[in-house]
């Protein structure tokens, strides 16, 4: 298992991404809707390479995170440095472009478009030519749209999809749409990936495969993942460090093991013991 | 003239003036599709545009090329233009104030070209020299067969651009969804705007079609003309382009035989009688997808 070391944020990263600049940094994240505070004083650090876990009660705030992290909400607090940019008054589309891409709870594939166009929307920002260019047939445009066409397929290859390609994305199997969906992210060129829910609705075996998955995208593209997930035997089993949600703010953060043997995650899991016996 | 030949000259007329409602009606469904708008203001987009042709046909008259481009590039800009003056800042208002915002531009437009232009209308010389062409036993005018070949070639060149370049991909993406098409890096201020672009140029194309059916023009002009073009893309099933092109053909032609068997004043009427019949039969139209709204 790999060791948890101190960063100058006091933030904990794996001790292989020590000395890079970590892929998130943030500090003291804090969020008001009205009067109710849904996240306070959140504060994370997340290597290069790391894979962390983000987990909690339901109505912890993690869904809440994910979209602080994507400025999908602005904060009202704290700061978000993503490969150490802060990305204050950044639009969402530039946030992404930045380096962050994530998926959904429940999934947000666009439904009436093709597979691969569902892939190549991710791969927009890296096709390089302009709207007369596509009128008049030019090379550039030819050639981006092929190269782009090739890096679709080769995402698609990931999971084995290539023969999906043409398919509409609202008919495939669930499970094969929460895979897209990955594919669609991975696209953006991200430097972390967010999860929301990756194993939800699978199956064990299903998720012993998502596992693999993970780690083989994390080790492929040498990129980050952030993931929000119930399913514990996931989550300890592929997060080097996992941060304990809630009510909005972070109780625990550690190793698996550290979190385990927790009590105060034990007890926002599994309730006091004193009430317990009562 | 035989029967045949008198059809054959009616579908003629049909089809050219579906061609035109057509062109008018992809721009609104474009915009109905992007942003769940109906914009009232793209009928008076279109009397803009046939102004511009008309100034430039009166003084240019030997050059009606110079008259085309300039009613194209003068529509996409007061497309563009309106889209980011009067609808980008309501972008996260309730969609009414979005409708009534739409309504006041059209007003504001009309009422501009009224007070600038006068209210009565003028005469667009015409952008042909060979008024007709013969084939077979048939003449047919010149502005009906180059109407329909400018459609059929705007048609290619806008499925094209939605189905195979990366901006067609992104349109598609944000009337979808657009919150996730922005996670997934769409910019989607840019994709509007390029929506607006393109359906007003369509637009622009309609106005100077329009000038060469009808060589006049008034600043009302655009609404009888924007309220059956707005009847065939519900026809057709507002938001999808080729629906928007069917319907256009079929009010075209409905307009063009209702008048042929000698019912010319109850055009109009028929026209809307077949709005209130898709409205109660299939709301959703030929092509439309039935969606349940998000709540």
């Amino acid at each position: 298992m790999s060791r948890l070391v101190p960063t100058p944020s006091t933030g904990v990263i794996p001790e292989r991404d020590l000395g890079k600049t970590p892929v998130l940094e943030v500090v003291r994240l804090g969020i008001d809707f009205g009067g109710l505070t849904a996240v306070d004083d959140f504060t994370i650090t997340v290597g290069p390479t790391e894979i962390c876990g983000l987990i909690g009660p339901n109505g912890a705030g993690k869904t809440t995170v994910f979209n602080l992290l994507t400025n999908v909400y602005q904060p009202t607090r704290g700061t978000i440095l993503l490969n150490g940019v802060p990305t204050q008054g950044k639009s969402v589309h530039e946030v992404n472009k930045m380096g962050i891409a994530r998926t959904f709870q429940n999934v947000r594939l666009f439904k009436e478009m093709s597979v691969e166009d569902n892939v190549l929307i991710g791969l927009h920002n890296s096709m390089n030519y302009n709207i007369f260019e596509s009128f008049c047939k030019m090379p550039r445009y030819i050639r981006e749209e092929k190269r782009s066409h090739e890096k679709a397929m080769e995402l698609l290859s990931i999971f084995n999809m290539e023969h999906l390609a043409e398919d509409r994305a609202g008919s495939l199997p669930y499970g094969v749409q929460r895979r897209l969906e990955i594919l669609r992210a991975l696209a953006t060129d991200p430097s972390i990936i967010l999860l929301d829910e990756p194993a939800a609705g699978m199956n064990p075996n299903e998720t012993e495969a998502l596992m693999q998955n993970i780690q083989k995208i994390r080790d492929t593209f040498r990129i980050a993942v952030m993931l929000i997930e119930h399913d514990m035997n996931l989550v300890m089993g592929i997060c080097e460090g996992i941060a304990v949600l809630n009510y909005g703010r972070i109780i625990a953060k550690g190793t698996p093991d550290e979190i385990k043997s927790n009590p105060q995650v034990i007890e926002a899991y599994l309730g006091n013991r004193r009430n317990e016996g009562a | 003239m035989s029967t045949f030949s008198l059809i054959i000259k009616q579908i003629i007329n049909g089809l050219q003036l579906g061609s035109i409602f057509a062109l008018v009606a992809v721009g609104y469904s474009m915009v109905y599709g992007i942003i769940r708008l109906l914009n009232f203001a793209h009928c008076d987009i279109i009397m803009v545009g046939a102004y511009i042709a008309w100034f430039f046909m009166t003084n240019f008259a030997n050059m009606p090329i110079i008259a085309v481009v300039a009613s194209i590039l003068g529509c996409t800009l007061l497309g563009v233009t309106i889209e980011k003056v009067a609808y980008k800042p309501l972008r996260s208002s309730p969609r009414i104030s979005l409708l009534i915002t739409a309504i006041g531009i059209s007003y504001l437009l009309e009422n501009t070209a009224q007070l600038v232009l006068g209210a009565a209308a003028k005469k667009v010389p015409g952008f042909f020299t060979a008024e007709t062409i013969r084939i077979g036993q048939v003449t047919v005018s010149t502005a009906s067969l180059v109407t329909i070949a400018v459609l059929a070639v705007s048609m290619v060149l806008l499925t094209l651009l939605v189905q195979k370049t990366k901006l067609g991909r992104a349109m598609r993406a944000v009337s979808e969804d657009a919150e996730t098409a922005q996670l997934m890096g769409t910019n989607i201020n840019g994709t509007i705007s390029f929506t607006f672009a393109v359906g007003s140029a369509l637009a622009g194309i309609g106005s100077v079609l329009y000038c060469c059916a009808y060589p006049q023009v008034s600043p009302t002009m655009g609404s009888m003309l924007g309220l059956k073009a707005f009847v065939a893309a519900v026809l057709g099933g507002i938001g999808s382009i080729p629906g928007a092109m069917i319907g256009g053909f079929m009010i075209g032609l409905t307009e063009v035989f209702v008048s042929a068997i000698g019912l010319s004043t109850w055009k109009d009427a028929v026209v809307f009688l077949i709005l209130i019949i898709i409205l109660l039969v299939k709301p959703s139209g030929i092509l439309g997808k039935t969606v349940s709204e998000k709540v």
